[in-house]
């Protein structure tokens, strides 16, 4: 625990350190890895109710006539598909279409969107936005004045109404609402990267300190508990969730993820559409699929090797024991040959192979999510 | 943190418990604790002969991997194969029923390098920093 470096810091840091979390370093943020354990908390958000510090994430604020149109030519994703308080999932691809960062759109008004981006990625995807920025729109980097806040697990909808009681109705999975509260605005996202119900909360980042103490205490009667990034690096990797940096790169694509639903090819333009069409067309030879260990193992990690007859085929990209289905799972780009459900392979872990097996995604389905 | 006072410690976290020349091993409570959630144990093999301060097993919480070190030299005489199933033995149990393997010592004087309660709790308060593993 040698941190010299000096870390990045949420607004809820203090808050972190006087809940007793195990801080470490993810991408250059203190954040907590984990309060009462990771699987204890795994347990409360597949169960129950959990919150997550996602504080470190970005947002990036666009406006204008053609702030649109110039989306449209950035991301994957067809913005045109968004109704005013609506999101969706999408790329932000180089000229060749590797993943420089996946992302959340929301449509925040007629003409104005709100983009959460990955913490590691703030600095890289503004300057590639901005580098492409033409006149008509406004581009802003705010992550520094918002602080964020996950609300997930099954009795999240239950919170919201103790919250705002009948002021509010729930947004709808894939909304946002913007509410003023406490004189503020705060943006309130029906999403998440759990697989179970919940809200994503942007607020000003001096109100972050009180949200988060709201939120506990309004929470526990819910049996809420705080959360840190091994629980919910353990809840995305059950629903097959990328992250960014380990599962997608800039030497990755969309389609070799599995994740073309994502793609918009009808749109006529878009960073990188050639390279996807031109790889749609000749077939990809990997492709990101699940693996479930069949027989107990140690966990597997990323950049473990993968095995089929006797070659080594592949590296997981990631890898855990499953605290839902209590067995080791993980992802790897596996040559589209071998890349199929019920397909055998083996995953080497300290110079020995377990026996593991390709499967569907997710690998957990019953996350109140897709109630 | 409890630190029992009737055993020695490893910088690299490892308790020894001494009755002659028969040595039981395991983690410290501290260790469990910034481990917690242990899923798997990769056990030493029985009879494998051992230096101190050589890496003989693997500890595995859901975040991570963390090698074990035997804190004295000897011959292993048994594992604890209850962790096989129940590694989470590590954790309720650290002193006890969480034991690793047991060893018989060869050179007894190595004990004077390794650190007495006192030195250890010390130590995972933060006085010396020392300590690489766990």
């Amino acid at each position: 625990m040698s941190a010299h470096a000096v870390l990045k810091q949420t607004p809820l840091h203090d808050e972190h350190v006087r809940l007793g979390a195990k801080m470490v370093d993810f991408g250059g943020w203190s954040m907590p890895v984990q309060y009462s354990g990771i699987i204890d908390e795994h347990n409360a958000v597949r169960g129950g109710l959990g919150v997550f510090d996602i504080s470190h994430m970005g947002q990036f604020f666009t406006e204008g006539p053609d702030a649109l149109g110039w989306l449209n030519d950035l991301l994957t994703n067809n913005v045109e598909r968004l109704a005013v308080g609506e999101c969706q999932y999408t790329f932000l691809l180089n000229d060749s279409a590797g993943v420089i960062d996946d992302l959340i759109v929301y449509r925040i008004g007629d003409t104005s969107f709100l983009m959460v981006v990955n913490a590691a990625k703030i600095d890289e995807d503004f300057a590639w936005m901005r580098s492409h920025l033409r006149d008509g729109v406004e581009f802003h980097n705010r992550s520094d004045q918002f602080a964020g806040l996950a609300v997930q697990g099954p009795r999240s909808a239950q919170l919201f109404d103790a919250f705002f009681h009948e002021k509010f109705s729930r947004p709808a999975r894939n909304e946002i609402l913007t509410v003023a509260f406490d004189g503020q605005t705060y943006y309130i996202a029906r999403t998440g990267y759990t697989g179970e119900d919940g809200f994503e909360v942007f607020c000003p980042a001096k109100y972050a300190v009180k949200s988060w103490n709201d939120i506990l205490r309004k929470g526990a009667e819910f049996g809420i508990k705080p959360c840190g990034l091994g629980a919910r690096d353990t809840l995305r990797l059950e629903m097959c969730y990328p992250l960014n940096g380990s599962d997608l790169s800039p030497e990755t694509t969309p389609i070799e993820a599995g994740l073309s639903i994502f793609v918009d090819l009808h749109k006529p333009h878009f960073i990188g559409r050639e390279a996807l069409l031109r790889q749609k067309q000749e077939g990809v030879k990997r492709r990101l699929v699940p693996f479930k260990m069949t027989d107990t193992s140690p966990p597997p990690r990323s950049h473990y090797a993968v095995y089929k007859d006797n070659q080594k085929i592949a590296e997981t990209t990631s890898g855990t024991l499953s605290p839902t289905l209590k067995i080791g799972i993980g992802m790897a780009y596996i040559p589209t040959e071998f890349a199929r459900i019920n397909e055998q392979i083996e995953i080497e872990i300290r110079g020995k192979r377990f026996p593991a097996v390709i499967e569907k995604k997710p690998l957990h389905r019953a996350g109140s999510a897709s109630a | 943190m409890n630190v029992p006072e009737d055993l020695q410690y490893a910088s690299t976290h490892e308790w020894l418990r001494l009755d002659g020349a028969d040595g039981t091993v395991g983690i410290s409570d501290h260790a469990q604790a910034e481990l917690t959630d242990v899923v798997y144990v990769e056990l030493p093999k029985t009879g494998a002969q051992v230096t101190a301060g050589q890496q003989v097993c693997v500890v595995e919480s859901v975040k991570a991997a963390s090698d074990i070190y035997s804190p004295i030299s000897g011959t292993i005489t048994a594992v604890n194969d209850a962790l096989t199933g129940n590694p989470a033995l590590i954790n309720t149990d650290p002193y006890g029923e969480g034991w690793i393997f047991k060893i018989k010592v060869e050179a007894g004087e190595e004990i004077e390098e390794l650190k007495s309660p006192v030195q250890y709790r010390e130590q995972i308060s933060g006085g010396s920093g020392e300590g690489e593993g766990v």
